[in-house]
């Protein structure tokens, strides 16, 4: 035999055998906005992505790249991912939402989950989870401890997810401490610590002695703590770390049940196309435990809001609500219907400051 | 709007400390740029000093040691980038990015067991009578010491570069380095001290940020502060003064911006966002209107038997 063939039908048995192995793993793939060492939103879809590594074991193969820009950068890493055997893609930002579109285009046999978008296909699912609900209870605690009357809140880009926190947490505020006022700065970004800590540093000096914030680092947290007396929430994770003070509580993601869910369904050959909204009720937004920084009534209430939302009992958007230019929304006993929701673009009555269009 | 909810007095003194990272990786490179190497690597020098200092500071607790270690972790990394670009003679630009890259990777790997860790305080200096001035004293009395130590490298750069026979010959080998050389002037050696220099200033702008001003360790922190630096250098056509300037024009308009938006000033949000870049651009492009040009030899590879 001459050598070409050898290595010919080496490489035959070669390509056999590494096709063999493809056909038995599921591959996954993650992309990230931030370093998965960001403490809050990243981090918590990479211990979603161990939680499947963790549930089928060799099973599965996960891949991730993390700091990818949103917009046709994170176009590039995905068409990379489906090249390279991809089963399952999860995307895991808002920004994600086009060029997912564009890439499932391109690859039918792949499965895509774009989280926290609206736009799907026949192989694009999205999820998401009820963070406004969290929002409620942070709420709640925010207007009972604040002294100044002034709370913090840091956004990130003027989407309806992050307007409908705003809207969420004012309401609940304004319910316990009429008084309340909120401060939003936007921040135009999901992760720059530096830029974090200045934006809760000018709250904090104008008065706020409550910080929330709908970016993704802890440095918020870092900031409140040298000012002292203010208070913060943890942000996508627990950010326990900063617990007692500041950090009073926290909304937490918890997306391993549903990655696991969905990579079964792909190892089944049962993924279909869904539109997931999970809440507190159904265990994808977890409220962080109360620090004993909160008076004990007002930790008994934050805890009865919960289990209210929980059960179904509550919902956070229940009228009589405005709109903040005075016009009715939702008349009284009316709940916000999911469309409304998903794509919210205005504040309610009672917050002052424009949203940037 | 409610204007008076703005404190002049406190956005001064902050814009002071959001410049101040800036200001000290932008004055390393520019001396780097004087002697006529253009090194694009300072956001990984930045970064791997934020984590190298942040990890000193907190395993010795003391937070001047944590600077130390981050001027000798930013020179560490850029003696990187002195082999590839004065002894293997490589592409300075190409080796500039790669710097950056392999720095934003290796400071991950770091700062692993850091996540999460509070950093020793760094206490503003207080000067008994001085500090309790009103106005100036919260704005000149009353910071850390790295912020004085910034703005005492941007003094001492400007005096040796215009006074001192090693600024003149650091000035003659960016201009044109085959003179200085046969003038009998070390031009790689001066080069390499340069390049050293401005790793060790990247180091302590990215320390000051996870020590200082956030202060944390996160992934990626620097967030591209390193950029804004070497633009900065150009903008400020290569002149110490003006680095400062260009420095305080972004921290401030940066803080300001943030100011406003909190008092819910009726600009739209996305003016403000973007007059950080815009007013230091048009400032800096307007005062660099004279003669002055980038050094004659930057980035050109210098090589005795040329």
């Amino acid at each position: 035999m001459k050598l070409t063939s050898l290595l010919a039908s080496a490489a035959m048995v070669l390509g056999l055998a590494t096709g063999a192995v493809a056909q038995d793993k599921t591959k996954v793939g993650f992309v990230y906005v931030g370093p998965v060492g960001d403490g809050g939103w990243t981090y918590e879809h990479n211990q979603g992505r161990l939680a499947v590594e963790a549930e089928f074991g060799d099973k599965v193969e996960t891949v991730f790249v993390e700091n990818v820009a949103e917009g046709p950068d994170s176009e590039r890493v995905m068409t990379q991912m489906a090249l390279n055997g991809a089963d399952l893609i999860f995307t895991t930002s808002f920004g994600y939402m086009d060029p997912t579109i564009n890439v499932a285009k391109k690859f039918p046999n792949v499965k895509f989950e774009h989280a926290t978008g609206y736009k799907t296909a026949p192989n694009v699912s999205v999820y998401s989870a009820r963070f406004y609900e969290g929002r409620a209870v942070q709420g709640t605690i925010a207007g009972r401890m604040t002294k100044s009357n002034i709370v913090g809140y840091i956004g990130s880009y003027p989407i309806p997810e992050v307007i409908r926190g705003i809207n969420s947490a004012y309401i609940h505020a304004k319910k316990v401490n009429p008084d309340v006022q909120f401060k939003i700065v936007w921040a135009f970004t999901w992760f720059d610590p530096a830029k974090e800590a200045d934006a809760a540093k000018v709250l904090i000096e104008q008065g706020a002695d409550v910080i929330l914030q709908h970016t993704d680092s802890t440095a918020p947290q870092a900031a409140a703590k040298n000012a002292g007396n203010v208070i913060t929430f943890g942000q996508a994770s627990d950010m326990g770390e900063y617990a007692p003070m500041p950090r009073v509580s926290s909304i937490i993601d918890n997306w391993a049940p549903y990655y696991i869910e969905r990579t079964r369904a792909v190892m089944d050959g049962t993924w279909e196309t869904v539109n997931t909204w999970n809440g507190i009720g159904q265990g994808m937004v977890g409220i962080g435990e109360i620090s004993d920084a909160v008076p004990a009534d007002v930790k008994a209430e934050a805890l009865a809001l919960k289990a209210a939302i929980a059960s179904g009992e509550h919902h956070p958007f229940t009228g009589p609500l405005n709109k903040q230019d005075g016009s009715a929304w939702l008349a009284e006993g009316e709940v916000a219907d999911d469309g409304t929701l998903a794509g919210m673009n205005f504040f309610v009555e009672g917050i002052t400051g424009d949203i940037p269009q | 709007m409610d204007l008076s909810a703005i404190n002049p007095v406190l956005l001064i003194a902050s814009l002071m400390v959001a410049a101040t990272p800036l200001l000290l990786a932008a004055i390393g490179e520019l001396v780097v740029e004087r002697a006529g190497v253009l090194n694009l690597g300072v956001e990984g020098m930045m970064i791997v000093g934020a984590i190298s200092g942040f990890a000193i500071a907190v395993e010795t607790g003391s937070p001047w040691l944590g600077f130390l270690g981050a001027a000798v972790g930013g020179a560490l990394l850029s003696l990187l980038f002195v082999i590839l670009t004065q002894v293997a003679l490589a592409n300075q630009v190409a080796s500039g990015l790669s710097l950056t890259l392999f720095g934003l990777g290796l400071s991950s790997l770091m700062g692993q067991r850091y996540v999460g860790v509070k950093p020793p305080q760094m206490p503003d200096i207080h000067i008994p009578g001085l500090s309790d001035l009103p106005v100036l004293g919260p704005i000149l009395f009353s910071h850390d010491l790295m912020l004085y130590l910034g703005v005492g490298i941007i003094a001492a750069v400007w005096a040796v570069l215009k006074y001192t026979r090693a600024g003149l010959i650091l000035r003659a080998v960016g201009e044109n380095h085959d003179a200085a050389h046969a003038l009998g002037y070390k031009v790689v050696r001066i080069r390499i001290a340069a390049i050293l220099f401005g790793g060790a200033c990247a180091g302590l702008g990215g320390a000051y940020i996870s020590l200082i001003r956030v202060p944390q360790w996160t992934e990626g922190m620097t967030a591209g502060v390193g950029w804004i630096a070497l633009a900065l250098v150009v903008f400020a056509s290569w002149k110490p003064w003006r680095v400062l300037l260009g420095a305080y024009l972004f921290g401030g308009v940066t803080v300001v911006q943030l100011n406003l938006q909190a008092a819910g000033v009726a600009i739209p949000v996305e003016y403000l966002a973007m007059s950080p870049y815009l007013v230091t651009i048009l400032v800096l492009v307007i005062l660099s209107a004279d003669k002055s040009s980038a050094p004659a030899s930057l980035g050109r590879i210098f090589h005795a038997s040329h």
